[in-house]
């Protein structure tokens, strides 16, 4: 997602989903749903340490960044290595006990709550980078590594990982939530760049998603096992070990602000400058209210205003034509004050606006929590969906500026609400229910980046149809036939 | 004037790596374990680069005490923009021995040897935290020294330099030729890009011995023991003011 985000704790919601959750008990009965013969499995296989009933433990481990009531599971377990978790699994499935994976905590939609209760997997212990092949472009790690972790290690090697959703989350969790980030526009998202996936099913049986320490570039054996475990956000497995496509540090960086006098001609300088051939790294929209909000909280000058955020990454050589032809696209445009940058204080001077977003928009309302709405439509029906969006927040009073990887049509409603206001609460969640509904009527997605998690799982059905859930819905079966694997996510269930 | 810049690089275990005592307590683990570039040397090597880049001095020589893996951080440096390499070959005993009174001494046979005009190292390294090298190798040539650097700026042969000291920021001018240590502020280090790891393998490192340069490794401090620090205990909860006061009693602590 977005930069750095700060969570919004504990805020009470309406929405029907939450009313699923226990209640958090204190440490003495938290293993009601637990017994004594299963913990003292559990501590002969990851050891005394290794396996956690303490009140504090289990409520960090219930919750992530997201708007969602925290869901404590009943006991935290953290296994040291594959078959560790592996012998885990067998032992919740022999008990029918609910598995919920845990990376870093940073997902924005709920994924980590455990709804039914159950055992966390808390994968933090494994953190080992395994296998960097440098002249492969290719690293296998393990779920405890994060993102900055992997470039921190990768930089004498002149490769990194691209995908950059905000928080330093875990690659595997981002394998997980098929994250993707602002430099999506060149890179690609998770999709495109996990190779291969070590997962743990639901009976503890050990997959290798496109075969055991196999990284060929691409491949045409068999089903696409490995993008149907990204994106799977805990429900098909657990994910033990992620094998990634690095790409070369840029040389050279340029980054560039461009304001306009409507989306509309933002929108279409994004259009023209990617049917233009040019590579560009990053291209991030502002509208007029979050600008107005990043001049208060920066002490900044912007014109109020729809602009753009431009990034190019390349060698000195191409970088100059790069600049050149977006500038000269932008002007066509009615673009102005096209100002750029090459060395990295004067970058991040430029950036300053777009990155502190997240906290400027805060502070338009002091006391006030901020929740990230998520939706992608085609690039074409962005202007619409923006000017609709737009109108709907004034008309009901919502405080919500925008900010969008607009190069891939995917935007964000910094949405900064009262969280002790449930009328204000209440009018956030029908808004945000009407946006998805927009975007989906625009041949877009409920979920751009953010996953599906607790919030959106009518609104996939809405998106995939009945037929599509259906097909989602026979998988979830065959691979996790008792339901165990993070119940109450991305998929609907009767209750029995 | 040479125009020309030694950059001290030390090869030490990667900052984000866990550290552990070997089980014979005679020092920590280093076999298969990540090392890089020392962060302080990387911060040295930007400056010098840069000071290049604005066409203030002409040549950076980036050097290395240490066993043939020392070559690695020598490449990172080039592949940072440094003009060529010198190891100074120390392996087995002496390599364990090795400390700032010997690399300065090393350093300032170089610096006469390749008529260096500034010296440049990171203000310490992050296995021994000693926070001497830079010193001692003024001292042995008899130059100025400015340690600590959050800002360097050359003004004809001499050199402004911005110290971060205990009380805040001093502001010191020295002549050249002069000892540079750079603080965390100095800058921020570049990335070593593909390309130009491709262009560093061209680049050329020289190997030396100790000897060539007529200096003697002994050292005088012997390592009698490395153990971990204590495990942290487990803290205690306590319902009322009245047992915290008889709980710290006990513990002798009021």
């Amino acid at each position: 997602m977005l930069l750095g985000l700060t969570g919004g704790r504990l805020l009470p919601s309406p929405r029907r989903c939450l009313l699923l959750c226990r209640h958090i008990k204190s440490a003495a009965t938290a293993a009601s749903g637990v017994g004594d013969g299963v913990l003292s499995a559990f501590r002969s296989i990851c050891g005394e340490d290794g396996v956690s009933l303490g009140e504090a433990v289990r409520e960090q481990h219930g919750k992530d960044e997201s708007v969602h009531r925290c869901c404590p599971p009943d006991v935290v377990v953290f296994p040291r290595c594959v078959e560790e978790v592996s012998a885990l699994a067998k032992v919740c499935h022999k008990h029918r006990l609910p598995i919920i994976p845990f990376g870093t905590g940073t997902g924005l939609e709920g994924g980590v709550g455990a709804v039914k209760g159950g055992v966390c997997f808390s994968l933090r212990n494994m953190e080992q980078v395994l296998d960097l092949h440098p002249e492969d472009f290719d690293v296998t790690v393990e779920p405890g590594v994060t993102r900055k972790a992997l470039n921190a290690y990768l930089r004498d090697t002149g490769l990194w990982f691209p995908v950059d959703p905000g928080a330093d989350a875990s690659l595997c969790g981002m394998a997980a939530t098929s994250a993707s980030g602002t430099n999506a526009v060149r890179y690609g998202t998770m999709r495109e760049n996990v190779m291969n996936l070590e997962v743990v099913l639901a009976d503890g049986s050990i997959v290798h998603t496109a075969g055991k320490g196999r990284r060929p570039r691409k491949t045409s054996a068999g089903y696409n096992l490995t993008n149907l475990f990204v994106g799977s956000e805990g429900t098909l497995g657990i994910i033990t070990k992620t094998t990634l496509r690095l790409y070369g540090i840029p040389e050279a960086m340029v980054s560039a602000v461009c304001s306009f006098p409507s989306v509309q001609a933002a929108v279409d300088s994004t259009v023209q400058t990617l049917q233009a051939g040019v590579p560009i790294a990053r291209i991030e929209f502002l509208d007029d209210v979050m600008i107005d909000a990043c001049n208060r909280f920066s002490s900044l000058s912007y014109s109020v205003t729809p602009t753009l955020f431009l990034e190019f990454h390349g060698s000195e050589q191409s970088l100059e034509e790069q600049v050149k032809t977006a500038e000269d696209i932008t002007q066509s445009n009615g673009g102005s004050d096209f100002q750029w940058a090459r060395d990295t204080e004067t970058r991040n001077r430029l950036w300053k606006a777009r990155h502190d977003a997240w906290y400027a928009a805060l502070a338009l309302r002091p006391g006030c929590k901020a929740y990230s709405t998520d939706v992608c439509v085609p690039l074409s029906r962005l202007p619409q969906i923006i000017v609709e969006t737009k109108e709907d927040l004034i008309e009901n009073r919502l405080t919500g500026p925008i900010a969008g990887h607009v190069g891939d049509g995917n935007f964000h409603c910094l949405m900064v609400v009262d969280p002790n206001d449930p009328e204000e609460m209440h009018r956030v969640h029908l808004f945000t229910e009407r946006l998805a509904r927009r975007a989906l009527a625009m041949d877009g997605t409920c979920t751009g980046e953010h996953g599906v998690g607790l919030g959106k799982r009518a609104l996939l059905c809405e998106e995939m149809g009945p037929v599509g859930i259906q097909v989602m819905r026979s998988l979830k079966d065959t691979l996790d036939p008792n339901n165990l694997m993070n119940p109450g996510k991305i998929l609907q269930r009767e209750e029995p | 004037m040479s125009g020309r810049v030694l950059v001290g690089v030390k090869r030490v275990i990667d900052y984000a790596v866990k550290i552990r005592v070997k089980p014979d307590n005679t020092g920590v683990v280093t076999d298969g374990v990540k090392h890089s570039m020392n962060p302080f040397c990387e911060i040295a090597v930007e400056e010098a680069v840069k000071l290049k880049e604005k066409k203030l001095i002409k040549e950076v020589v980036a050097v290395s005490c240490g066993p043939q893996q020392s070559q690695e951080t020598i490449r990172t440096a080039l592949a940072m923009g440094a003009d060529r390499g010198i190891h100074v070959d120390v392996s087995g005993k002496d390599y364990e021995n090795l400390g700032p009174l010997q690399v300065s001494k090393i350093l300032a046979a170089l610096a006469k040897q390749e008529d260096a005009q500034l010296i440049l190292l990171g203000k310490q390294a992050i296995d021994d935290d000693c926070n001497q090298t830079g010193q001692m190798t003024a001292a042995l040539l008899d130059w100025p020294q400015g340690t600590f650097a959050s800002e360097v700026s050359l003004e004809g042969d001499k050199i402004n330099l911005v110290r971060e000291i205990d009380g805040g920021l001093e502001h010191i001018k020295i002549n050249t030729p002069a000892v540079i240590t750079a603080d965390l502020r100095l800058n921020t280090p570049r990335y070593a890009t593909l390309p130009n790891i491709m262009k560093a393998k061209k680049k050329k490192i020289a190997t030396v011995k100790p000897a060539d340069l007529g200096v003697d490794l002994t050292s005088r401090l012997e390592v009698l023991k490395v153990e971990e620090p204590p495990q942290r205990q487990a803290g205690m909860k306590v319902e009322t003011v009245e047992d915290l006061v008889v709980k710290l009693k006990e513990a002798g602590r009021v």
